[in-house]
């Protein structure tokens, strides 16, 4: 018990905020590029520069507004854009709900710390085990919305080739990502890959006839099959402890 | 013209959908149960999340490009290279192919 709670109570060290700025870094540098194919995709569709720039701004999620600005384009209309978008982002609901009691504050702080859930960075903090490095996950989700936005607004500018990011090859940098975090789990015990093909399993399944979002939904699913397994020792997360803390290379705990 | 009101409520349903959980579930601390489940949820979710991308559009197209990078990555990291250079390495890696299929 007394291992669990100071993982999510320790306070930004610097080796806390390098973990979390190196992976900002990582990941913005191919949201940047994203984000300019977004810019360029809103010009294309006639929005005013601020409409681009606010949506980046309070919106923060490529999935979402690739998806908004495709079914749009498609002549989909306003409210299957919005039904499009929320599905690819109807992951935001478990992983809001795994990060949880990695937040502090009231109702209305926690709803805005839960703000800095996006895929990257989720993935990024997570220790192990369920629980989360809250200052990876801020650190690395302000330095992607710095680059997101900035990204927007050079789009929108220069309108360049959406194509763009394909042809560099930086569209893999997501999948990539999550893959090296999947397989960076020293001592990843034998739930832990189970979890693991199921989830692939499932999203594979779905995405024969369903969009990404409700896929994601199937796959988060999996995790129920804990509730049918001998409860785990209170530390068993410990055994693949790793994103972060490796990262970071902070001290065992 | 830009499309406010689908703007404002994709901007609202994101969010609701990440602020739900630590909003309803306070301070609380979880049952071990739910935590058991919560452990499960991100190796689930990073095979999803990668599953998905590969199979965009419901299977119709396989970026070649995209496989490649995804093979790579078990190799980039036998040789210990950092999560940057790893990313970096697969992305050059897509774009070599890319370049040399079209």
């Amino acid at each position: 018990m007394s291992n669990e709670l100071p993982l999510c109570d320790h306070g930004l060290s610097r080796q806390r905020l390098r973990a979390g700025l190196r992976v900002g870094f990582s990941l913005g540098t191919a949201s940047f590029l994203l984000a300019v194919s977004f810019g360029a995709i809103t010009q294309s569709q006639g929005w005013a520069m601020t409409g681009a720039l606010l949506c980046s701004m309070v919106v923060f999620s490529a999935s979402a507004q690739f998806a908004l600005v495709s079914t749009l384009g498609a002549g989909g209309g306003v409210a299957s854009a919005v039904v499009a978008a929320a599905l690819v982002n109807a992951r935001f609901l478990p992983m809001g709900v795994s990060v949880a009691t990695a937040l502090r504050g009231g109702r209305l702080r926690r709803a805005a710390e839960a703000q800095a859930v996006v895929d990257g960075s989720w993935a990024a903090a997570h220790l192990g085990g369920g629980r989360f490095d809250r200052w990876v996950l801020f650190t690395a989700s302000a330095v992607q919305w710095v680059l997101w936005v900035t990204g927007t607004v050079a789009g929108a500018v220069l309108a360049p080739s959406p194509h763009l990011q394909t042809s560099l090859g930086l569209d893999v940098v997501a999948p990539v990502m999550f893959l090296f975090l999947l397989l960076d789990a020293p001592g990843a015990d034998r739930p832990y890959w189970t979890s693991a093909l199921l989830g692939g399993a499932v999203a594979a399944g779905l995405s024969m006839f369903l969009p990404a979002g409700p896929a994601l939904i199937g796959a988060a699913c999996v995790s129920l099959v804990a509730l049918a397994r001998p409860l785990p020792k209170e530390d068993r997360g410990e055994a693949y402890r790793g994103h972060a803390g490796e990262q970071a290379g902070t001290e065992p705990r | 013209m830009t499309p406010w009101p689908a703007v404002v409520a994709v901007a609202a349903l994101s969010f609701a959908l990440k602020a739900a959980g630590p909003a309803l579930l306070g301070e609380r601390e979880l049952p071990p149960r739910a935590r058991a489940v919560i452990a499960l949820m991100a190796p689930a979710l990073l095979a999803g999340l990668v599953t998905v991308e590969v199979a965009d559009e419901g299977w119709r197209t396989v970026d070649p490009a995209l496989l490649t990078a995804l093979t790579a990555v078990p190799l980039l990291r036998w040789f210990r290279l950092p999560m940057p250079a790893v990313l970096f390495g697969a992305a050059a890696l897509a774009a070599a192919v890319r370049a040399l299929t079209t």
